[in-house]
């Protein structure tokens, strides 16, 4: 398993390669904005009819990580779902497979602003959750302490030796780490948004998702 | 109507002008369905065209719209709209003229689809978007004539193909309507004609008086070209002196970069300082606007400048066309030619400079297809459906329909004249349901089928989103750059997102021939000062790279034939010479390969002269083969002629590498992956409307709301392997970047014929390829590796450690 080792409010954390966090001495899983009926809710809208397996992907990867880690807790760190109503219209195969997934573990929705209410879906539904220290929160909260949020789609570019490499990232400081999107049909905001350099500290630093993921100093 | 009225013979004759015999002839076949008309530039084309219109609205009564023409160019448009008022004018004339482009304004647009003039000048997308509307029959009908300018262009491009669905829609709105085609010079004047026609109707061609042949000739330099390379910048004092003996010079490039390289080192030679200027399509519009009009008034000594000026507009008083580098297609370099000495019966004079030493071979090649009139050019094939998913979207803003009727109305247009029903039933399901194998959007479908059998879209506001993205050129992704400034600096133009990528504060570019400093980007602009104190990186441009012509090559290695080369210069016949006694030379119906150490490694060169595409290609698929028998690719570049590979161990038979299936084999798995494919997904999956490039009045909610295309494609080669635009997407990469085609043309067109000659150091022909840039290494880990290195070393100098 390729995974990146770090610590974090004094918690041994590992990063994942696919974007998913993996807390050991809890047995827990996070993934952020998995934005599950993402598609369907552009069709309905009017849009595109983008091709309709995102859901079945995102969970695909989702159910491959919890293979790998055998997690027993899965946070879902907001954003799960692209609306309510997507939550409301997702297919039967994808809810059985959410099923799945969740028998024989415990699974927290946090809110997002995507999904701000509760989901017909089993699970428990949080605003946050707190765990030993660590806060688990949709959007980054400005005095955060030890807090784990999403929300942003953090990306990072780099320019190694003329190739110019952008991927999903994990943000860190002292304070905060935020996840990169999990679900498929997601994009990233570059880590050089005012947004982002704004919330986090001076040395924060990033870590690359991909094949194996990478630790570097967060460009801004 | 026999006779054009005397009105306007007198005015010509007033002006000292006489009637052209072709265009007399387009005026007394003025009746017929469609009429295409071959004539040099300035020939009197546009008046040819707009003769019987100007005749059949002399007398006043026709109430609203009579005549359409339609060009590539807003500029043209508007360019024509003043040329055609003045015999108006002086004529007296009761014709109202307008043009309408992406430049017209808001309310003139409105008020031109409840009035619309007698005659209007317009692009094929905005003729597209007239189309799209509900009430697209009020305004176009009694419509007699259209006017497809520049037709050659279009012919070669899915902007021709959308004008003639659109034209189509036209003609059962105005069944009436007669086609009337205006092109340049080209070497299949039936396959525009078959494009331009209503099928079946028949198509009139008419072909004007060529004028003389070119004054055309290879730049003579004291310094010899270099080996490799496309700068040119051995030839500066010799062009200097060619402008300053002429009184307007145009000098074509083939690139953008290498335009801006080439200005660039033009004007540090500038010493008498005349005014030269740069034109190409990566400047900031006003800039452009600028440089045009300098150049209609006669302000300009020279311009350099890219494929941006190939077309249409009568830039002034040029008497000299320099091409720099080789013509890579000699139709395209007889238009450019075309472009000097507007008078007609004057000969254009022209100067080529080629590059390097192998172009001197092109150049010659292409000089004596100039002048033995042969043109190349490849058959475009059927219409690609991109197209038609987005004209079947365009037909039902404007409307419901039904499937049958729009149908009929595309075969009838010369690209989808060979549609099959069944290819049409793949492109509607697609725009209706998506077309997925997995049926999701039964709920949400685009596209619905009323109980009484015809098709309208499910939501009505869904109208306003196809017409604004309706259109088929293709914006790469592009950063506007400006100067820093407190509230947003001068616009200079644009680059490439991934140069702007590849950038650092401090990094000095060239743009618009001026050395810019990258200071940082802010709200995606890329904000430049003008402190240059480094040499410049290159800003690298989309562009297209063109290959040599089948036509072309095919010329080479007819003259490589020859015993000697009284034609080419001494420096590079002796060079061929030379070539023949180490090795031989590459002859037309067999593959030469040369094997051979140099430093170490082994390479292979493989001289397939089939245009840099599919040599590129043909390295990538060689090397995929090397790998998979063992021996160890390192590397490999490619030009027109050859593809150079090295590595670890030698080739002793080349015959496995070269079986065709197994390369198609290699094909298909390599292409599934690779960065051509997506880029070529994106513009296919844009163009049908599965990608919306204007979203309008949606929240901008910054960028993590949109995601890459990748990953659409990625999805559908994952679950969708055969879906609609993944088939659209292999068809257009073969014939595009790919160029597979003119692999397996050359394949079976040599057969067993190989020849592998062991050497024991590098040839003279192979030599130049070593110093080619736009070597592609071969990796599999590389990424990865480059990453752990740049990660560490960044954590390193940052003063960090890994957690």
């Amino acid at each position: 398993m390729n995974t990146l080792a770090f610590t974090f409010a004094g918690q041994p954390l590992l990063a994942m390669g696919s974007g998913a966090l993996w807390w050991p001495d809890q047995n827990l899983l996070c993934v952020s904005d998995l934005h599950l009926g993402k598609s369907e809710r552009m069709a309905r809208r009017g849009g595109p009819a983008l091709p309709p397996y995102d859901n079945r992907e995102t969970l695909t990867r989702l159910a491959g990580d919890l293979h790998r880690t055998g997690a027993t807790t899965v946070i879902c760190l907001g954003d799960s779902f692209d609306d309510v109503e997507a939550s409301a219209a997702l297919p039967e195969e994808d809810r059985l497979h959410i099923a799945a997934l969740q028998a024989g573990r415990r699974w927290l929705w946090i809110e997002g602003n995507h999904d701000p209410g509760p989901v017909e879906m089993g699970g428990t539904h949080r605003l946050d959750w707190v765990c030993k220290g660590l806060t688990f929160r949709h959007i980054a909260l400005p005095d955060g302490h030890g807090e784990i949020s999403g929300h942003y789609h953090p990306k990072i570019r780099l320019n190694a030796r003329g190739r110019s490499i952008a991927r999903p990232a994990f943000l860190l400081d002292h304070e905060r780490l935020i996840l990169p999107a999990y679900g498929t049909y997601t994009g990233g905001l570059c880590s050089t948004a005012t947004a982002l350099t704004n919330i986090m500290a001076p040395n924060a630093q990033a870590i690359l998702t991909g094949a194996q993921p990478r630790l570097v100093p967060m460009p801004r | 109507m026999t006779q054009i009225p005397a009105r306007i013979t007198d005015w010509f004759s007033a002006k000292g002008w006489s009637v052209h015999p072709h265009q007399q002839e387009m005026f007394d076949r003025a009746h017929e369905p469609a009429t295409l008309l071959i004539a040099p530039t300035g020939g009197g084309k546009t008046m040819a065209g707009f003769l019987p219109s100007l005749t059949e609205l002399a007398d006043g009564d026709q109430p609203g719209l009579h005549t359409i023409y339609v060009s590539p160019l807003k500029a043209l448009a508007a360019d024509i709209r003043r040329n055609l008022r003045v015999p108006v004018d002086e004529i007296g004339l009761p014709i109202r003229i307008e043009d309408r482009t992406g430049d017209t304004s808001a309310t003139q647009k409105k008020r031109q689809r409840a009035d619309p003039p007698h005659i209007l000048l317009t692009t094929p997308e905005s003729l597209a978007l007239l189309t799209s509307y509900e009430d697209a029959h009020r305004m176009f009908d009694g419509v007699q004539r259209i006017i497809v300018d520049e037709i050659h262009a279009l012919a070669e491009s899915k902007r021709g193909d959308q004008l003639m669905l659109a034209l189509a829609r036209l003609q059962t709105l105005c069944p009436g309507l007669r086609r009337v085609g205006l092109s340049a010079t080209v070497e299949d004047p039936e396959g525009i004609a078959w494009f331009l026609s209503r099928h079946p109707d028949p198509c009139r061609i008419i072909q004007a008086d060529p004028g003389p042949d070119p004054d055309i000739a290879m730049l003579q330099t004291d310094e010899m070209p270099p080996w490799s390379g496309g700068g040119a910048a051995y030839a500066i004092p010799a062009v200097m002196e060619q402008i300053r003996q002429h009184k307007t010079t145009l000098i074509f490039h083939n690139t953008r970069a290498q335009a801006e390289i080439f200005f660039h080192n033009l004007w540090l030679a500038n010493d008498d300082g005349l005014p030269i200027g740069i034109h190409h399509g990566s400047l900031d519009r006003q800039q452009r606007e600028r440089v045009e009009a300098a150049m209609v008034r006669g302000d300009l000594r020279a311009i350099v400048c890219t494929g941006s000026l190939d077309l249409g507009i009568d830039w002034g008083d040029v008497d000299l066309v320099i091409q720099i580098g080789a013509p890579k297609n000699v139709k395209r370099l007889v238009q450019r030619i075309g472009r000097a000495n507007h008078r007609y019966n004057a000969p254009s004079k022209a100067l080529l400079v080629p590059a390097n030493r192998f172009e001197v071979v092109e150049c010659v090649a292409a000089l004596e297809a100039v002048k033995a009139h042969d043109l190349d050019g490849d058959p475009r094939g059927a219409g690609p459906r991109d197209v038609l998913c987005q004209h079947i979207l365009t037909t039902a803003a404007a409307g419901p329909f039904q499937a049958d009727a729009l149908f009929a109305e595309m075969v009838a247009a010369g690209p989808y004249a060979q549609l099959t029903r069944a290819e049409f039933d793949a492109c509607l399901e697609f725009c209706a349901t998506g077309g997925y194998a997995l049926r999701a959007y039964d709920r949400w479908q685009r596209l619905q089928q009323r109980p009484d059998g015809l098709w309208q879209l499910r939501d009505p506001r869904a109208a306003q989103r196809i017409r604004m993205n309706l259109g088929t050129i293709q914006d790469t992704d592009t950063l506007k750059v400006r100067l820093r400034r407190n509230r947003g600096g001068k616009p200079l133009g644009e680059i490439e997102e991934g140069f702007a990528a590849s950038l650092t504060p401090g990094d000095t570019f060239l743009i618009g021939g001026q050395i810019v400093r990258y200071e940082g980007l802010r709200e995606m602009v890329v904000e430049v000062s003008r402190r240059a104190d480094k040499k410049p990186k290159i800003a690298t441009f989309m562009g297209t790279k063109f290959a040599t012509s089948t036509q072309l090559s095919d010329r080479i290695l007819r003259m490589f034939s020859q015993p000697d080369w009284p034609q080419l210069p001494v420096h590079t016949a002796e060079w061929l010479a030379l070539q023949r006694q180490m090795s031989q030379l590459p002859q037309r119906d067999r593959l030469l390969i040369e094997s051979f150490p140099d430093k170490g490694r082994e390479h292979l060169c493989v001289y397939g002269f089939a245009g840099r595409n599919a040599q590129q290609t043909l390295g990538l698929l060689l090397t995929k083969r090397m790998e998979e028998i063992g021996l160890a690719p390192l590397g490999f570049v490619a030009t027109d002629y050859a593809t150079l590979i090295w590595g670890l161990d030698a080739v002793s038979d080349p015959r496995p590498l070269f079986r065709l299936d197994a390369l198609r084999d290699g094909l298909e798995t390599w292409l599934a992956g690779n960065a051509v494919m997506k880029r070529t997904f994106r513009a296919s999956a844009t163009i049908a409307g599965l990608i919306e490039r204007n979203t309008g009045g949606q929240r901008k909610s910054g960028r993590q709301a949109t995601f890459s295309s990748d990953i659409l494609y990625d999805t559908l080669l994952k679950y969708d392997p055969d879906h609609l635009l993944m088939q659209i997407t292999r068809e257009e990469a073969m014939r595009g970047l790919v160029d597979f085609g003119r692999i397996e043309a050359m394949i079976s067109r040599i057969g067993d014929r190989i020849d592998l000659l062991r050497l024991d150091r590098v040839s003279p022909l192979a030599a130049p390829l070593f110093l080619e840039v736009g070597k592609v290494p071969v990796k599999g880990e590389a990424e990865e590796r480059l990453l752990a290195v740049e990660s560490a070393r960044l954590m390193q100098t940052a003063g960090l450690e890994p957690h």
